[in-house]
Formats: structure tokens, sequence, C-alpha cells
């Protein structure tokens, strides 16, 4: 890929009913970056992110990932297509009746023909990867708590050495604290293994400490794109409210004392 | 495909290993093999050195094998050096090194005569704790009934009558057609072999004995164990999941109370008004199939149905029902309380339901046989 641009969405509407929730929306993620998506509630966060992973029908626009376009992708390379990403939904999604190990193993069971010493040792190697000890592997997915269940879920979306990673609102439910070290296993993970990264997020934190560039969502399209610290001079009322109100003050006057 | 992932030279004491392609998930059945091979023909070697300057791509699944052929050297001993693998590879590597340092525990196999024996003694022990959950579920229905009794005020009632549209009304038609059809099908078949005796009429005592006394209330009995026992059980075990029986209770209400007990007396109304509609149904369609396959007009087959049954029948039928509709309740509420977190749970418990529902109905039916034998009834 000549322009480094693995998403590439242009001009999508997605509705539901007579109300269009993105409307003529278009956007860009580059590769091996960590694009921060965020706007307010319902503005359709995650009603872009399932549409581009093709849960959700979309009305018009096109969406290119990878290079390859969604609509005239066939069978064969959709799914090719699919093995290539990994998806962290918002409530984990694991298979509740697998155990972790067997439900990092999934999708390597299913795409990959591997020996079942080197399934283990992959499964456990990606549980460690996310900060899990063997000792969780077989644990069953009732049994773990939020943030186990996020890294859990996480390494199952890594499964298969994915070259992008859907999140949804990853560190929503935490605490403060494991939602830090979730936003730095996030960074680190993505530096290792040189992944693009396209996060939904409420967390204020997140954007400033993981992600490289934040797209805001209001009224259907994206009405800001750029660095943290262009979202810190944008004029639209709601970027503004957001950045640079009660709980996005605080984190802005510490970014730019660090930036001077 | 495949010899150019990895390539061995021996020179000396010295293994050259020079790796080349892509060092990915998807050729990590083959890379495995090629890296397993290494340790065995290379006896001799002191040192390994393993070029990694031809590879194109490295995911964690390579680097992992990479890994592990350095540490199986190392294991032995012997010194091994990675060379020409390129920078932003690295944390890659790095991060593989920390990981699978502690052994593997191998799940540890039974012997199969004893884990059959334990699935015995579990089962067992199962059927046991069956027993006393029933009983359980039985004794704190009573006590929620006698609670009610003593402040009717509190008894849940828009939640019982929405109960019984679900479980008496909508079933109305289910429950005529396959009663119907049984009806039907018992007067064929005695039509059809009493008839090489000359006693066709006595085909009408068989349909009329028979469905009044067992065949209507069982099979509505089973059906509604079926439809609503394990609707049942899987709306209490879904509550369960998602907590929210934990919140009824935080809230200072009693589970059983809000939820069980409306939905076994539902039972117990309904099953009575489903059997007697269900034997009606099914004597109607023992009459048409007589008129039309046996010839038997509808006058004489009433007049005969006249003489054959007696209201004892019919009692017999339905003193029956409330009893089989408390004990599907039971085991449907009962079951839908033990569900676990999983989705396997809340099938394998819906399941259960349902199978154990039924035996019990046919056993109670067996007992109630036996005390109406024995009272003369």
């Amino acid at each position: 890929m000549t322009d480094n641009t693995v998403i590439k969405v242009r001009d999508l509407v997605v509705g539901f009913g007579d109300q269009n929730v993105l409307d003529h929306l278009s956007l860009d993620v580059r590769g091996a970056e960590i694009l921060g998506v965020v706007g307010a509630s319902g503005a359709g966060k995650s009603v872009l992110l399932r549409t581009i992973i093709g849960l959700l029908p979309k009305r018009h626009g096109t969406i290119e990932v990878l290079g390859v376009n969604l609509d005239e992708a066939n069978e064969t390379e959709r799914r090719a297509l699919e093995r290539r990403w990994g998806v962290l939904f918002q409530q984990g999604a694991l298979f509740s009746s697998l155990t972790v190990r067997q439900n990092v193993q999934f999708p390597m069971r299913e795409n990959l023909n591997l020996s079942p010493r080197l399934l283990d040792e992959m499964a456990l190697a990606k549980l460690e990867m996310v900060g899990l000890t063997p000792k969780d592997a077989d644990k069953l997915p009732s049994e773990l708590s939020g943030g186990m269940t996020k890294r859990v879920a996480l390494a199952r979306a890594l499964a298969l050495d994915p070259e992008i990673v859907f999140l949804d609102e990853p560190t929503s439910g935490l605490d403060p604290i494991s939602a830090g070290d979730f936003d730095e296993l996030i960074r680190t993970l993505q530096q290792t293994l040189e992944i693009t990264v396209f996060m939904v997020t409420h967390d204020l934190e997140s954007l400033y400490t993981a992600c490289d560039r934040v797209a805001v969502i209001a009224d259907g399209i994206v009405v800001a794109e750029g660095p943290i610290l262009t979202m810190l001079e944008s004029e639209h009322p709601w970027v503004k409210t957001y950045f640079q109100g009660k709980r996005g003050g605080m984190l802005a006057d510490r970014q730019i004392e660090r930036m001077t | 495909m495949g010899e150019h992932l990895l390539t061995s030279k021996l020179k000396g004491e010295r293994l050259e290993l020079a790796a080349g392609g892509s060092w990915t998930a998807s050729h990590a059945k083959e890379l495995e093999s090629l890296v397993d091979g290494v340790t065995g023909d290379a006896v001799k070697a002191k040192t390994m050195s393993i070029d990694m300057a031809r590879v194109e791509e490295l995911d964690t699944f390579g680097a992992w094998l990479l890994e592990r052929l350095t540490r199986q050297w190392q294991a032995s001993g012997r010194e091994a050096v990675i060379v020409g693998l390129p920078e932003h590879d690295f944390g890659l590597l790095e991060e593989m090194q920390t990981v699978n340092r502690s052994p593997i525990a191998a799940p540890a196999r039974d012997n199969p005569i004893v884990s059959a024996l334990v699935s015995v003694g579990r089962a067992s022990a199962g059927f046991g704790r069956d027993l006393i959950n029933f009983a359980d579920m039985l004794g704190a229905v009573g006590i929620a009934g006698v609670r009610v009794l003593t402040r009717p005020s509190e008894f849940r009632f828009t939640s019982m009558v929405h109960q019984l549209d679900r479980v008496a009304w909508q079933a109305v038609p289910i429950i005529l057609l396959i009663t119907f059809l049984i009806g039907g099908i018992i007067a064929q078949q005695g039509i059809f072999h009493f008839r090489k005796f000359g006693a066709e009429l006595y085909a009408v005592d068989l349909v009329g004995i028979l469905i009044l006394r067992e065949i209507g209330v069982l099979i509505v009995a089973i059906m509604v164990a079926g439809r609503s026992g394990s609707s049942y059980t899987a709306e209490l075990g879904s509550m369960k999941m998602r907590e929210e029986i934990d919140a009824l209770r935080t809230m200072g209400f009693d589970p059983i109370e809000v939820l069980v007990l409306p939905r076994i007396l539902v039972l117990i109304i309904a099953l009575p008004v489903l059997t007697f509609i269900g034997s009606m149904a099914a004597l109607y369609g023992g009459g048409l199939v007589a008129w039309l396959y046996g010839g038997m007009s509808p006058d004489i087959y009433i007049s005969r149905l006249m003489e054959a049954i007696s209201l004892t029948h019919f009692q017999v039928g339905m003193i029956k029902a409330p009893f089989m509709g408390l004990v599907i309740g039971i085991v449907a509420c009962a079951e839908g309380l033990q569900v676990k977190g999983s989705a396997e749970s809340l099938g394998l418990k819906t399941t259960a339901s349902v199978v154990k529902s039924i035996f019990l109905v046919i056993v109670l039916d067996g007992m109630f046989a036996i005390f109406f034998a024995s009272i003369g009834m």
C-alpha cells in the first residue's frame, strides 16, 4: 500500500428506520497508528465500527479495508480479510462454554492447521502477552473479573496476528488503574506487533495516553480529526466541551505543560 | 514450498541455519516441523547460528517458533545466536523470550475405569441432590403460598394473569389439534382390530375410558412440560445469569414468591382446564373417525359412550391434572434457578427440566393408577 491508508471510509450512510445515524461520513485510518473515535452517546461510534466489520448494512458509500473494497469482495476474499482483523467487543463476547484457553485457540483451530502442542504454546503466549498467567487459562469466562474478561477478549482478537484490531470501548467498566494499564498494554502491543488499532472510546485518559490520532463523530460526520493538540484548538461546540470541560480541562492542561 | 523457510548447513562443529520467506501463522505448521527437525539431525554441532536476514515477514507464530528453536538448543548447554534480524522485530522476539517460561502442566489423564465409576457416582449423587432440590422447592413454594394467604393483597395477580394467557390460552390451539388427532388414531386402531371379532362397538369403550382416564391428561401434561416447563426454565435461568434474581433479593423480594409461585399456580389452574379441553377434542376426534371410517353414526357413538363411561372415569382424569401441573412447575422452576453462568448450562438445565418433568409425570400417573385401583375408582 503506497498511501499507507488501511481503512478508507467514503460517504458512508447508515441508518435505522427513517433516521440516519451516520450521514455521509468519511474517515481514513493510517497504517500502524492508534485511532481513537469519540463522540456523544448515540452519536454512532459503535455503529461505524460495526458497519466497517460488516455487522450492520450500509445505505450508501464505500468502505475499503486493507485495499479491499467490501462491496466488491466475494465470499472467499471476505473470509480472508476477516482473518486479517481482530475485534474486541464491548462486553468481551467470550464463548461462555469454552475455557479461556479454548477461547483464544478457537480462531487458530478454525483457520490454521496446528499441532496441539503449538496451539497450547501460542494460546499461553498470547495470554501472557496481555498480562494473564497460565493459571488463568483453564478458567471459564463466568469466573473472570471485568478486567480479565477484556484481556482474554484482546488475546482472542490477537490470536491470528491481525493487521487491524477493532476495539469497542476497551476500558469501559474498568477502574481507572486497570484502564490505564489496559491503555498501556494496547500501546505496547501495537508497537511490538505493528498493528493498526481502531478504538471506539469514551475515556479521555485513553485518548491522551494511547491514541496517535483522534476522530470526533457528531451529527453523523467526523467533525474533527487529528492529534490531540488539534482537538484542543477545535472550535466545534461538542469538541470544545468534551476536551475543555471540567473533566477534559485538567488533562488538557497537563498535556500542554508536558509539550512546552 | 516449505524448504526455503529454513535451510541448514553443517560446518564442522557449527550448524548454520538460514531462514527465509514468511515466518507467519499461515506457515506455522511447516515451520514447526522444520524447527523440530533441526535438533534431531545435528548431534555433532556445538554452536548454532540462525540467519534471519532473508525473512520477509515475522509474526508472533514465527517469533515463537524461533524462540522455541533457540530454547531447545540452549537447553542442552549449546550456544545459539540469531543474526540478521531486522531491527523492528527485536521487540517481538524480546516479548516471546518472556512467555511460556513456566512448564505447561499436561492435563492428567484419568484411568477410564475410575472415570466411569466417578461418573456413575456423580450421577447417583446428582439423583439424590435432585430429590432434595425438588423437596426444597416444594417446601419453599408451600411457605410462600402460606405467606401470600396471610397477606393476599401482596399476591402478584397481574403476573399470574399474564402467565395464564401464555400457558393456558395460547396453548389451546395446539392442544386441541394434538388431542383431536390422538383421539382419532385410537378410534381407528380400535375399530380396525375389534372388527375382526365383530366387536366394533367396544372401540367406543376403549376411546372413552382411555382418553378420560389416562391419555387426555398425559398428553396434555407432556405437551405443557415441553411447551411451558421449558420456557419457565429458560426464563428463570437467563434471569439468574443476568443477576436479575439477585437484584430482586437485594430489594427485599423473595424470588420464590415473586417469580415461582405465580408460575406454579398458573400451571395448577391451567392443566385441569387444558385436560378438559383436550379430552373433549379427543372424544370428538374419536367420534368423527368412528363415523367416517367405522360407519358408526354420531347417535350410536354418543349413546354407546354414555353406557361405557361414568363420572368416575372423568373424575380420575381431572383429579390427576393439578398434581401434574404442580410437578411440572416445581421441576421447571428448580432447574431454572440452578443455571450457572454459561450458555451451555442454560441449555443443559432446560433439557433436564423437560426430561425430568415428563419422567415424573409418568411416574405420578402410575402411582395414581395404583391408588385409584386400590380405592376402587
